[in-house]
């Protein structure tokens, strides 16, 4: 019983994670149509100018009140969004809307390559640490075990960004109108919508979030090279698994794997490394395009 | 392709490569032998780009024959190449056998996605079986050739000679598959695939058979590139690897055979220079070229001769 709830604790607080590293790439792709390789490299980014912040905020006086490196977090996610954002779309990735799925994800992937070395080039090769945050909310005691508060901050972090990200869609005159430039982007544009405008909006919401999911990370890890090669392949069987562009869809995948993980840890270690992928291929194999893809018409 | 500009193309490179059997230096010559090997996996997901599939998991088949190739060296003693590559095949054209029929069934990122996951599977389970070396890997002893055992430049030759020869008959075949009917059934689907089905024709017998044909040819790859390294790692089925395939199979594009060994040769050059005299930033040259190559030979390298090809006919009709 006890190991039940462990393992209901675990996959939580990372299910957490999971949904705000991945629910960038399913923004992106339900309103680009791009399935975005380079979501890794942005949390990557996201991570290093994380470290960064929080250490110029130390470095400057933030003893006096350490709270605020949360804030340098979260501004570092809206600078990499603010800067990457609009270069990446504007520069690149407009000049490939409409066309065909697998052409994106290899323009993606030579993006993912060069802001491999972008990174080097930034923040060189050694390591970041930026401790301070993670141990800033003490620990949790639940029954006889101790977690770190931070743990749980992440699972908050994940609640306040999936109902943003569905409210804002869903319950606003914006969302209407990104829905309307999902659905049929010819007939918006012939309606007055900025097509442009949303197609960078989005992008830049999906940078955002990969770049917080990164800074959130930061305090928790070593921040090195090699950092988003990992994320990417793990945001991407949370993403495939819920329905490519679905938000319910990423927590419910998000839920599953991280579920699925925590219970492989503390049941069969040695299946730690592939259960996602297992977990994936299984949902794949029962809904061929996900739990909430939606049904789309053949072309004769 | 008319059969006379067949047997050209394959006398020719049997020629070129003889050539480079003297002439290579050592270090060209495992480059070259590495990056026919590796083109062999990328010539295999041609054959499925033809139809529209990219898979980005083509590394499982190349790991699996990779350690196949040193299981079979290290447990049962046998260190003949034909033997062990051929067994190496054996194993991925079953294993594809098994996933090719379910996998034909996907399209786009789906099938991209999934074979990922399966590559990503045995890259997770590799790493955690200490018996075969967990992260580390093992080590594979030096090939031998019917018997016959080579070191230094004579075995360095022996696997370039080897692979070369492997490199002219493949290639010849993929090229008579190409222009067979279920080549030309590929082609038609990567346009309008209900419009084959409902012509009579089966896409999912045509994919799944492209499908096993590139498990076998990722199987021979792994297991030859394991030979000329002598070692093999979990790392051979990590995405990154899958990705660099992929790589290859988009630059030389789906036109022509020999174009996939040129992209395989030209990225193993790029990268040992680059590695050599920009070891951080030879992400960004790959990257940059990728995208140069994706903006303006949407084809691939493959498009260049074709387009020479159609100007010289044009030149000689004016």
């Amino acid at each position: 019983m006890e190991l039940a709830a462990v393992i209901l604790v675990d996959g939580l607080i990372y299910a957490g994670w999971l949904f705000i590293v991945s629910v960038g790439l399913t923004l992106v792709f339900g309103v680009l149509n791009i399935l975005n390789i380079a979501h890794g490299s942005l949390y990557a980014i996201g991570a290093y100018a994380g470290a960064s912040l929080v250490g110029v905020y130390f470095a400057w006086g933030g003893d006096a009140f350490p709270y605020g490196s949360y804030l340098a977090l979260i501004l570092a996610a809206v600078l990499v969004a603010v800067v990457v954002g609009p270069i990446l779309e504007r520069g690149l990735l407009r000049h490939f809307y409409g066309r065909d799925e697998v052409l994106n994800v290899l323009v993606t992937y030579a993006v993912f390559l060069m802001l491999e070395d972008v990174m080097k080039l930034v923040w060189g090769v050694n390591p970041y640490f930026v401790y301070e945050p993670y141990t800033l909310l003490g620990d949790v005691e639940l029954g006889p075990l101790f977690y770190v508060g931070y743990d749980f901050a992440v699972i908050g972090m994940a609640i306040v960004v999936g109902l943003a990200v569905w409210l804002s869609i869903n319950r606003t005159r914006m969302g209407k109108v990104v829905l309307a430039v999902i659905h049929d982007p010819d007939m918006s544009r012939a309606m007055g919508v900025n097509v442009p405008r949303i197609y960078m909006g989005a992008f830049v919401a999906g940078v955002f979030l990969a770049a917080l999911g990164g800074a959130m990370t930061a305090p928790m890890i070593s921040v090195t090279p090699g950092l988003g090669v990992n994320v990417i392949i793990i945001a991407f069987a949370v993403v495939i698994i819920g329905g490519l562009g679905s938000i319910e869809g990423a927590a419910i995948g998000a839920l599953m794997v991280g579920l699925a993980r925590a219970a492989s840890v503390h049941l069969v270690p040695e299946a730690e490394l592939f259960i996602i992928y297992l977990v994936m291929a299984a949902v794949l194999l029962w809904r061929p395009e996900g739990l909430f893809a939606k049904a789309q018409a053949r072309k004769i | 392709m008319t059969p006379a500009l067949l047997i050209g193309g394959a006398v020719a490179a049997t020629a070129l490569l003889l050539a480079g059997a003297v002439l290579l230096p050592d270090w060209a010559m495992f480059l070259t032998t590495m990056a026919l090997a590796k083109g062999l996996v990328s010539l295999g997901i041609v054959g499925m780009m033809r139809g529209g599939l990219v898979s980005f998991g083509q590394g499982l088949y190349y790991c699996i024959g990779a350690y196949v190739a040193a299981m079979i060296s290290n447990g049962l003693g046998v260190s003949d190449i034909v033997l062990v590559t051929v067994l190496a095949v054996a194993v991925t054209g079953a294993v594809g056998a098994m996933f090719g029929p379910l996998l034909a069934t996907y399209r786009g990122i789906f099938f991209a996605m999934l074979s990922l996951a399966l590559s990503m599977v045995l890259y997770g389970t590799l790493a955690k079986i200490p018996a075969i070396g967990g992260t580390d890997g093992l080590n594979v002893a030096s090939p031998t050739f019917l018997g016959w055992a080579p070191e230094g430049r004579a075995l360095q030759t022996g696997l370039y000679l080897y692979v070369a020869a492997v490199v002219v008959i493949v290639g010849t075949v993929m090229r008579l598959h190409f222009d067979s009917e279920r080549g030309l059934i590929t082609l038609a689907v990567r346009e309008n695939e209900l419009r084959v089905e409902y012509l009579g024709a089966s896409t999912r017998n045509a994919m799944a058979w492209n499908y096993v044909f590139a498990a076998m040819l990722g199987g021979f790859g792994g297991a030859t590139a394991a030979l000329a390294l002598g070692h093999v790692d979990p790392e051979f089925a990590f995405w990154t690897t899958s990705g660099e395939f992929v790589f290859v199979a988009i630059l030389a594009g789906w036109l022509s055979v020999p174009a996939v060994f040129v992209s395989s040769i030209i990225l193993e050059l790029v990268r040992s220079f680059s590695n050599l005299y920009f070891p951080n930033t030879w992400q960004i040259f790959l990257g940059g070229f990728l995208l140069a190559v994706i903006f303006l030979l949407p084809d691939g390298l493959g498009s260049l001769a074709r387009n020479t090809l159609r100007r010289l006919r044009r030149g000689t009709k004016a």
